[in-house]
């Protein structure tokens, strides 16, 4: 398939970085950096340390060397920096998409008409002052001027602009295929559309402010550990305020030493502030709506990528999400006395010329079983399509006739030409329905010579895909309309946890509630407009771009690809974003265990020689070691950019084994990491500046 | 608490319900946690102005054989507020300043009521974990009678009745006149008093307030080293069986164990450092003529075993009794329960309260790993959002505010320094035990500190308030929020909270949050007074 996806944009692009670097100053400014609270102390302390570092130039006999103070407080900015360039290079890439969503979305000219008919008087209008509800006709050529829904005709869309997907769609009234998005491109024949979108709220509106993060709020989860870090924060800056207190009593009554300076202090407070965390907690979040984005799903809001990460019941209809949309013939069985051969040229026969994909499956099966056979009809023959009245289909070939259709159908057929039904058959067609499949049966003339056995067939992976849930304790739900013999069968083929046949698209909004009513957070795919209300009651309700206005308009992400399987990758994805929050947090705090080490004894040895034993990296001198663990500490957030971006992998394991996984990782290599760096950085200053 | 089999106890059952009679309350009447706090609020603060009322005009009441004058104002505010709070600070000798009418009905009781209390929030607390949607955590009145009547007063009696058996006094008499056996001692007066009534609930509300100055190293009080082990056990039983109730009501005892795993983990490892540093013994006395263990400060009769046991129970549960003088501890065994203080009272922690904080403590663990398995965080199935963060929050960080900030503005003014009899590191260890002790409830002390200095009772008084109720407010609040919530049933996707591994991580989020905040007041301190002991200047 040409599938043209949205050109890949690179974080590494040298125009995004540049700009985020721009905007990394712009940031600066208060009124923005309040928005992250602990980063906004950072750069208040950045502000007092620099004034320190001034004082002390100005006042000529600084208490500690300026070299000290001004490498401190260059040294602090970057903290604040390196955090704003994450943010804004997180950013980068949305802006850069909705920059090209932006110029796909053109002004046009609308046909204004009162009346749903192709011959009404029409009035031109801008794009702009369309409003819900107005009528307006669309011509070959042109751009659909607002989303909307066809009332009338039918048209080949071009939806490249809002799917990157450049082969043309087919968009007509009535059905589940009446929806158009605004900007996209009718190809061929003419429609009539009523407008569902006033100007500025339309879905791409709404794509580009959600991309670009303009419209973006806070997650629930991301308020509940901004609460957690800030607390923190608070914590460390009343330590840090206590520290001075406790180092002027202990100069004082040693005799040694004097209070710790608020350079040294300041530096403290930035090195125990949860500052790695801070500073990469927006960039997770808007990454991971990126990540999404880039395999063209559009979340309309951030929450609803987080509570996909917390769903535990998948609702997936049968067709499109477990199997491929149509049954394929899987084997032919005779008829008892009726060669393997015989048969497989008779249902060849009656297929060849059939252009469903039933049809076309057989000559597929057929092909590949008996190479020898002629995939080509005799001139003389008369081709008998399948109809929805007869059920069968089939071809005369010099006045033999070659059938195949439903059980029934067919023995009707044979009974009218006198033949008899072979005894085994009745048999046959039982089991293949057993099994969960569809039997057609084959006739030449008034004989049955057997059966072709239509199964459903499951999506490469999709078996795999479940077995990975059930072990993460996602329950998979399969429903369909298929009759309950043919649902268990296929349920058990995919490896389901549940499953509900012949069910109704209202029964969708049942089991929902019923599951809901259980604690469960349930997602699920839709596109028809009698799946509104489901998609609408769904804690996750993903909508497939080419499913009905109201199906759309009810979910919070919309699939642009329109494969319902997309939902896995929805809920992977918002498990990595919190993952990585809780990760970086747990890194974040183990940190500070190595900055203590590093800060504590150089503030106290002097007053207290003996605590140079607990120098244990064995620093060069109090300045680099405080130097130091302040370098680390801002280091650390363009080193882990990178992760914040890609998130930390999910992996398909039990809660409590992924929980032990990551903790060694980011806890004990939280604690462990920093130790080696300070040590490292502390010995380039040594050997460097001999501060 | 779910229901007591009432009718199997027929005379308390009949004076439960003339207490409800009395004070007019339907027991079948639940509030919601505004109600529930309400009660508890003004239910202490009737408490606190009754004892303040008898700390004060002690001098012209009963039961005052030796004419003791009532309690200075400041005093009284930090003596009423001490036992009040289930602190039992005590900045008074016992014997020297307070009636028996005093310590029976004054101080005794509210060392009833204040453990009574304690456990009341604990259980609306889990109430409010394991109910769904429902705004009704129980009626405080129905709980805090039903513990006083079928838990308090039970085990209080048995435990009197066996410390008399061993040879604790009870009696209202006179102080005794004796003739001491060396003439040149002179007459010595012993103090009298009802001792037994008050030691037991003493321990087992983990009061901790003694009868005595010396407190547990009385012979009055703790005569034998079979009533040092049974005070010991005492200390614990209640604190200790709080996880099992929250297991049993919770409906899943693994949930219980878990928490009981950290408490006792954490113990034995506090056990095995203080019994280790202080065996070691003090480098000074090397070479002197001295034999045996380091005993300065403890009692001869208990030993260093017993002793240092009881001072790690004492601090793990915000008990603050003491038989050792916290104080004399060489600097790395006494930085021990001062950690164990700064660690929040957890380690089964003071009734009711240890036993809410460490669920506080555990909903902070539960929230970042959560997050680290991908999942929006959940405890017992209710959703961990920023309320229940934010009231976590100030449930743990309070006493450590208190500690930080009140502790910091001692060492920098005259008034907190004049206090300080021993200066160097060992007195900034002194200060910083002493608003740790109050802040968090526990009331044991590093002598050597001026307690009775109208800085130290004003500010003292003040800390426990707020360490007490601010705390158990803010659960009872956590409660209700949590009690409206859905449960989300447990699967394989969910955090399993009983394992192994999330001990160990619990223990490591208290350490962690206990370490990052005093490392610097530990390092000044007892670390500092150790390298210098050991001679490293």
């Amino acid at each position: 398939m040409a599938r043209k996806k949205f050109t890949k944009v690179s974080s590494l692009d040298p125009a995004i970085l540049s700009a985020a670097c721009v905007d990394a100053f712009r940031k600066l400014d208060f009124r923005v950096q309040v928005h992250n609270p602990v980063m906004f102390a950072v750069e208040l302390g950045s502000i007092i340390t620099t004034g320190s570092f001034l004082w002390g130039l100005a006042s000529g006999a600084p208490a500690e060397p300026v070299a000290f103070t001004g490498l401190v407080s260059v040294w602090l900015w970057l903290t604040v920096l390196f955090s704003n360039f994450a943010e804004a290079i997180s950013e980068g890439r949305g802006k850069a998409r909705a920059t090209s969503l932006r110029q796909s979305q053109a002004q046009v000219t609308a046909h204004r008409i009162a009346t749903p008919s192709f011959t009404a008087p029409s009035e031109d209008v801008g794009s702009g002052s369309l409003m819900k509800g107005d009528l307006v006709l669309v011509k070959t050529e042109e751009l659909i001027p607002a989303d909307g829904e066809v009332v009338a005709g039918a048209a080949l869309v071009n939806e490249a602009a809002v799917t990157g997907e450049s082969a043309p769609v087919v968009r007509e009234a009535g059905g589940d295929r009446s929806a158009v998005t605004g900007s996209t491109k009718v190809i061929a024949n003419e429609i009539i559309v009523r407008v569902t979108a006033s100007p500025g709220e339309g879905f791409l509106d709404r794509m580009i402010s959600m991309v670009e993060g303009a419209r973006r709020r806070k997650t629930p989860n991301e308020i509940a550990l901004e609460i957690l870090l800030v607390a923190l924060t608070g914590l460390f800056l009343l330590v840090v305020l206590n520290l001075y207190p406790v180092t002027v009593y202990s100069s004082d009554v040693t005799g040694r030493g004097a209070p710790a300076s608020v350079t040294v202090l300041t530096a403290l407070f930035v090195c125990l502030a949860p500052t790695t965390i801070a500073a990469l907690l927006p960039a997770i979040g808007i990454a991971g709506m990126d990540r999404l984005f880039r395999r063209n799903v559009v979340a309309l809001s951030g929450r609803a990528i987080e509570a996909a990460g917390d769903v535990n019941v998948l609702l997936l209809d049968k067709t499109g999400t477990i199997t491929l949309g149509n049954r394929k013939a899987f084997a032919c069985i005779p008829a008892a006395g009726v060669s393997a051969e015989d048969l497989a040229i008779t249902a060849l026969h009656s297929s060849l010329a059939d252009e469903t994909p039933e049809g076309k499956s057989i000559v597929e099966l057929v092909a590949k079983e008996h190479e020898s056979i002629s995939l080509v009809l005799p001139p003389d023959s008369t081709i008998i399509p399948f109809s929805a009245h007869s059920r069968l289909s089939g071809v005369d070939i010099g006045g033999v006739r070659y059938r195949k259709g439903a059980p029934d159908a067919i023995i009707a057929l044979v009974s009218g030409l006198g033949g008899i039904v072979p005894p085994d058959m009745p048999g046959i067609v039982e089991r293949i329905a057993g099994d969960g499949g569809t039997p057609l049966l084959v006739s030449r003339d008034e004989k049955i010579l057997g059966a072709v056995q239509l199964k459903d067939i499951l999506k490469p992976g999709i078996r795999e895909r479940f077995f990975d849930l059930r072990k993460v304790g996602i329950r998979t739900v399969m429903i369909t309309g298929d009759n309950i013999l043919t649902a268990t069968a296929i349920a058990a083929e995919a490896g389901v946890d549940d499953f509900y046949g012949e069910a109704k698209p209202e029964d969708k909004l049942r089991i929902i509630r019923e599951n809901q009513a259980k604690g469960y957070m349930v997602a699920m795919t839709g596109d028809g407009t009698n799946d509104a209300p489901a998609l609408a009651q769904a804690d996750v309700g993903v909508a497939m771009n080419s499913g009905t206005q109201p199906a759309r308009e009810a979910a919070n992400i919309i699939d642009l690809d329109s494969d319902p399987t997309k939902l896995l990758d929805i809920v992977q994805i918002g498990k990595e974003i919190l993952m990585t929050r809780g990760s970086l947090t747990t890194f974040s705090i183990a940190n500070d265990i190595a900055k203590y080490f590093a800060i504590i004894p150089a503030v106290l040895m002097v007053m207290y020689p003996g605590l140079g034993a607990l120098n244990i990296m064995n620093l060069g001198s109090p300045y680099s070691a405080i130097l130091a663990a302040v370098i680390f500490n801002a280091l650390i957030i363009p080193l882990l950019i990178p992760l914040a971006l890609t998130g930390v992998k999910f992996r398909p394991m039990p809660a409590g084994q992924l929980f032990t996984y990551n903790l060694v990782i980011f806890g004990l290599g939280g604690v462990i990491a920093p130790f080696i760096g300070i040590k490292l950085i502390d010995m380039l200053i040594s050997g460097v500046f001999l501060v | 608490m779910t229901g007591v089999p009432a009718t199997r106890f027929r005379i308390i059952d009949s004076v439960e319900k003339k207490i409800y009679r009395f004070i007019g309350t339907d027991p079948s009447d639940e509030q919601d946690w505004r109600g529930y706090a309400m009660a508890m609020l003004i239910f202490n603060a009737i408490g606190l102005a009754v004892l303040l009322f008898i700390l004060l005009a002690q001098g012209w009441l009963f039961l005052n054989p030796e004419n003791f004058p009532g309690f200075s104002p400041q005093l009284a505010f930090n003596t009423a507020v001490s036992f009040v709070t289930n602190t039992n600070w005590q900045a008074y000798s016992g014997e020297a300043t307070a009636s028996y009418l005093t310590q029976t009905a004054g101080l005794a009781v509210q060392n009833f009521l204040s453990a009574a209390t304690g456990i009341s929030v604990a259980i609306a607390v889990i109430r409010g974990m394991t109910r769904v949607e429902t705004d009704r955590l129980g009626n405080f009145w129905v709980d805090l009678t039903r513990i006083t009547l079928y838990v308090l007063v039970p085990l209080a009696l048995i435990l009197a009745i066996f410390l008399i058996s061993q040879g604790v006094i009870q009696n209202y008499d006179p102080y005794v006149a004796a003739q001491a056996l060396d003439p040149a001692a002179g007459v010595q007066t012993i103090p009298m008093g009802p001792v037994a009534s008050q030691e037991s609930i003493k321990e087992l509300g983990t009061n901790g307030g003694g009868f005595f100055n010396a407190n547990s190293a009385h012979p009055f009080e703790n005569p034998t080293p079979l009533t040092n082990i049974v005070e010991i056990a005492a200390i614990l039983v209640i604190a200790a069986a709080l996880p099992f109730t929250f297991g049993r009501m919770a409906g899943d005892r693994r949930q219980g164990f878990a928490l009981y795993a950290v408490m006792v983990i954490i113990f034995i490892l506090a056990f095995a450092a203080i019994y280790s540093t202080e065996s070691a013994g003090n480098p000074l006395l090397d070479g002197k003529d001295i034999s045996g263990d380091y005993l300065e400060g403890k009692e001869v009769r208990f030993g260093l075993g017993p002793s240092v046991l009881f001072a790690m129970t004492t601090t793990a549960t915000s008990c603050g009794a003491v038989n050792t003088m916290h104080d004399s501890l060489t600097p790395l065994a006494g930085m021990i329960p001062m950690t164990l203080i700064f660690l929040g009272e957890i380690i089964f922690g003071g009734v009711g309260s240890g036993f809410y904080t460490m669920i506080a403590f555990a909903l902070i663990a539960v929230f970042i790993a959560g997050l680290m398995i991908g999942r929006t965080p959940e405890y017992l199935g209710k959703k961990l959002e920023a309320r229940e963060m934010k009231f976590s929050l100030v449930t743990i960080l309070t006493p450590n505010v208190l500690i930080l900030v009140f502790a910091g503005i001692a060492l920098v003014t005259e008034i907190g320094l004049s206090a300080i009899f021993n200066p160097g590191a060992h007195g900034l260890s002194e200060v910083m035990y002493a608003f740790g002790s109050m802040a968090n409830n526990n009331g044991s002390a590093f002598a050597g500190l001026n307690a009775a200095d109208p800085f130290y009772l004003v500010s003292g008084g003040i800390v426990m308030l707020i360490g007490r109720f601010v705390p158990a407010v803010a659960m009872l609040a956590l409660a209700g929020s949590c009690a409206k919530k859905k449960t989300v049933p447990p699967g394989i996707g969910t955090l399993p909270t009983y394992s192994p591994m999330f001990v160990i991580w619990l223990i490591g989020v208290i350490i962690i949050v206990g370490g990052l905040t005093f490392f610097p007041i530990l390092a000044a301190g007892p670390v500092a007074e150790y390298f210098i002991m050991i001679g490293g200047g």
